[in-house]
């Protein structure tokens, strides 16, 4: 079956190249223009992934994408004409995947849709446990479920490779680069500020005190690992 | 500075000071002990400069204190003048009065101890003491009962039988003289005004009288206890007078200095406000003084300032606004023409010749317009103002290997080797690493552009404070004088050569400006014919002032060469 693509854009001529480029790489797009009915259109459309313009009439993209985020972990890859940090961040931040700045290559673009819709299809059964003794973090791979202290955690599908990708070697120092190849299929690209937002964003959930990870833990100068089983 | 010079001085001293001691001491004591006192002069000296030091910086600080200082001064001596001039007048006047008295006083004793002296003979023994008792008893009534004077009849005559008829009080031998030579004669001297009683200030006035077979000398002992006190009053008034008087002055002199400097230093502090930033700030005037105008006058200035710097701050923020906007506003449409043509390029086969060929210059001419816009905006983000570095620890190797594997395509492309030699240890260094990538990619993209086939080195070192990259070709070189213009924008080493890379002539300008905002240095050596060397200089802490780089600018085979 055909991945559903839902693309908030905008810019009409864009969106309409978008379809023609996603649709000659097997993907099912839809369209909204504007941001207000972006959210209503999300929920009809039910995609796999979301393809979010940053700058839009209405609603801004800031906000649809907290929105969305609010009612799904569904992978949201934003399109942005903005390079800075601030804007990058505050993109990341308000719960964006990944993000593409215009103007992007189309195989660039279509490599990272599938690199966010590559994990789903997992089915191996796997069960991981990190963290420290007394409340650890235990992952059950194939279910898509993350517990601690006897309560589920909600994570993003993003937030939870990032986190299973720590799990699997937990003595071994990932440095962003790494991690950036592992769980956003990036290659010879260095945006450690993807990484370094979602650690953050998966520290907010995971961890008892963000400020004393236990689970994520910086390796100061290289990178991070996953915290003591 | 010129302040800190003296202490500065002493402190080079102290180490030289204490190493020479001991060998001193030990071989010649004397020469010490000199060197010593020497040194000890010194010490002291250095030791009153410190402490005239704070008043040297007070005197040199304060308008006020200078005015009140001087002020104090001047006044100082004239009232002293005139109070010296003052107690000099009445002092005089008071003892001219006393001498006029006291010669009335005397010839009036004199009258009538001339008959009762005169007609005695000192052959009468008898007769000569009777007369001088007579007199002493006659002029006590008269002077010394009534506290005026005290008598003292001496004689030349020593004979055993008047020594207790006369006289045997000490009295100024001068004076003596005088009366001995029968001039009459008045002398001030210290004198007991009674007998056996205190020693005072006072005046001494003496006669002689001839009798026959001898002559007689008669002091009268005047003293000046009243007139003494008399004087020691005026004195004592004259003096807290003038010291009133001139502190009078001196504070007169403060308070009109004051309002001279207060409103100077309200506008010394307003003008340090502004200068430090606060544009808002205005000296409030009142009246229409000289003062009033100079405050008008730094109104006025402070508020052109503080509208031009606006009127600046809203072409900036224009600008940037105008930047931000051409970028979303010219990258929309782009993508949407960079997705068409790469749809036309991957389809170019099924076209005629012509047409195929217009869409790989199509593919190929938008990533070059794609890689100038990109360098457009990051200079005018510069220009702006708004570049800011992200930066975090990275191992300055890792970002090296990672720009030179990418740039491996291109140096196949054009038969050249990049040789890197970097550091076994790790390189942790606090960089914008998107940045440093970006001037490495650059600096390595014209290397290979330039370098004519020939390999390319990337050396990577590090001390305790900087860390160095260099990038060396052994291509064609630069011309004298290019090494200063490479970083210029859009200046072009050689318009004739063909460029694979296809850089948009922003590249080092851009990384020039990358590594000024992480504080450190980008330099280029260039010699024709030996190729060229650059240098990326990053400090290992970001803030830190760099010294020194780890690497020489010049490479070791130019040197050798040369």
């Amino acid at each position: 079956m055909k991945p559903r693509v839902l693309v908030v854009d905008d810019d009409s001529a864009l969106a309409e190249m978008l379809g023609i480029v996603l649709r000659a790489d097997g993907f099912d797009p839809a369209f909204v223009l504007d941001g207000n009915r972006a959210v209503t259109a999300f929920r009809e459309s039910k995609p796999d992934i979301v393809l979010l313009d940053l700058m839009l009439p209405g609603l801004s993209g800031l906000d649809v994408c907290r929105a969305i985020r609010a009612e799904s972990g569904v992978p949201i890859i934003m399109l942005t004409a903005k390079s800075d940090t601030v804007d990058v961040v505050l993109g990341l931040e308000s719960g964006a995947d990944d993000y593409v700045v215009k103007p992007f290559k189309p195989k660039e673009l279509v490599a990272r849709m599938r690199a966010r819709l590559r994990h789903h299809d997992d089915i191996a059964s796997e069960s991981l446990t990190i963290g420290p003794p007394e409340s650890p973090v235990s992952i059950d791979v194939a279910g898509h479920q993350v517990r601690r202290d006897g309560t589920t955690i909600a994570l993003t599908p993003l937030e939870f490779d990032l986190l299973v990708a720590l799990a699997r070697k937990p003595r071994q120092v990932f440095t962003r680069e790494v991690l950036l190849e592992q769980v956003w299929g990036y290659r010879h690209a260095a945006d450690t500020r993807l990484v370094n937002v979602h650690v953050q964003r998966l520290r907010s959930k995971v961890e008892r005190d963000p400020e004393k990870p236990e689970i994520v833990l910086t390796v100061r100068g290289v990178g991070y690992k996953a915290g003591p089983p | 500075m010129i302040e800190q010079a003296p202490a500065a001085a002493g402190e080079t001293d102290a180490p030289g000071r204490t190493s020479d001691e001991v060998p001193t001491r030990a071989a010649l004591p004397l020469a010490g002990t000199r060197d010593r006192a020497g040194r000890w002069v010194r010490s002291v000296a250095d030791r009153l400069r410190q402490l005239a030091h704070p008043v040297t910086r007070a005197w040199s600080a304060s308008l006020q204190l200078r005015v009140a200082v001087t002020t104090l001064v001047i006044s100082g001596v004239v009232v002293l003048i005139i109070g010296v001039f003052l107690v000099d007048q009445i002092s005089g006047g008071v003892l001219r009065t006393k001498r006029s008295a006291a010669i009335a006083q005397v010839d009036t004793a004199m009258a009538s101890a001339r008959p009762a002296l005169g007609e005695t003979n000192f052959a009468d023994v008898q007769g000569v003491a009777n007369a001088v008792s007579n007199l002493k008893n006659e002029l006590a009534l008269n002077g010394n009962d009534a506290g005026l004077y005290r008598v003292v009849i001496k004689s030349d005559v020593q004979l055993e039988a008047l020594a207790d008829v006369f006289d045997n009080d000490p009295v100024p031998a001068g004076l003596q003289g005088l009366v001995e030579r029968g001039k009459p004669a008045l002398q001030y001297a210290r004198v007991q005004a009674s007998r056996g009683g205190p020693v005072v200030p006072g005046l001494v006035v003496g006669e002689s009288v001839q009798a026959q077979g001898g002559m007689y000398e008669i002091y009268y002992l005047f003293p000046l206890t009243v007139e003494q006190d008399t004087i020691a009053l005026v004195q004592r008034t004259v003096l807290l007078a003038g010291l009133g008087l001139v502190l009078f002055v001196a504070m007169i002199a403060v308070l009109v200095t004051r309002q001279v400097v207060r409103p100077v230093r309200v506008a010394a502090r307003t003008a340090a406000r502004v200068a430090g930033g606060d544009l808002s700030q205005r000296i409030r005037v009142s009246g229409s003084d000289d003062i009033a105008r100079l405050g008008q006058s730094f109104n006025e200035m402070a508020g052109s300032l503080q509208r031009q710097i606006q009127q600046l701050e809203q072409l900036s923020r224009l600008q940037r606004r105008f930047t931000s906007d051409v970028s979303h506003e010219l990258r929309t449409p782009l993508t949407t023409i960079r997705m068409a043509s790469e749809v036309l390029y991957t389809r170019r086969a099924d076209f005629p010749p012509q047409v195929a060929r217009s869409a790989e210059l199509l593919q190929a001419e938008l990533d070059r317009f794609e890689g100038l816009l990109a360098d457009l905006l990051e200079i005018s983000r510069y220009d702006a103002g708004v570049a800011r570095l992200e930066a975090e620890d990275i191992d300055l190797r890792s970002v090296v290997a990672r720009v030179v594997e990418s740039q491996r395509v291109l140096a196949a492309r054009q038969g050249s080797e990049i040789v890197t030699h970097v550091p076994d240890e790790l390189v942790p260094v606090e960089i914008d690493s998107r940045r440093v990538e970006r001037i490495l990619r650059n600096l390595i993209g014209n290397a290979l552009d330039y370098g004519e086939g020939r390999p390319v080195v990337v050396t990577v070192a590090a001390d305790d404070a900087a860390a160095a990259v260099t990038v060396r070709d052994h291509g064609v070189g630069m011309r004298p004088g290019e090494v200063g213009l490479v970083f210029n924008r859009f200046w072009r080493g050689d318009p004739s050569r063909s460029r694979l890379t296809g850089g948009t002539g922003l590249g080092l300008a851009i990384s020039l400006e990358d590594a000024r905002l992480h504080g450190g240095w980008l330099q280029a050596w260039g010699d024709r014919g030996s190729g060229a060397q650059f240098r990326l200089t990053l400090p290992r802490r970001v803030g830190e002032p760099l010294s020194s780089s780890p690497l020489p600018l010049q490479p070791a085979d130019a040197l050798e060469r040369n």
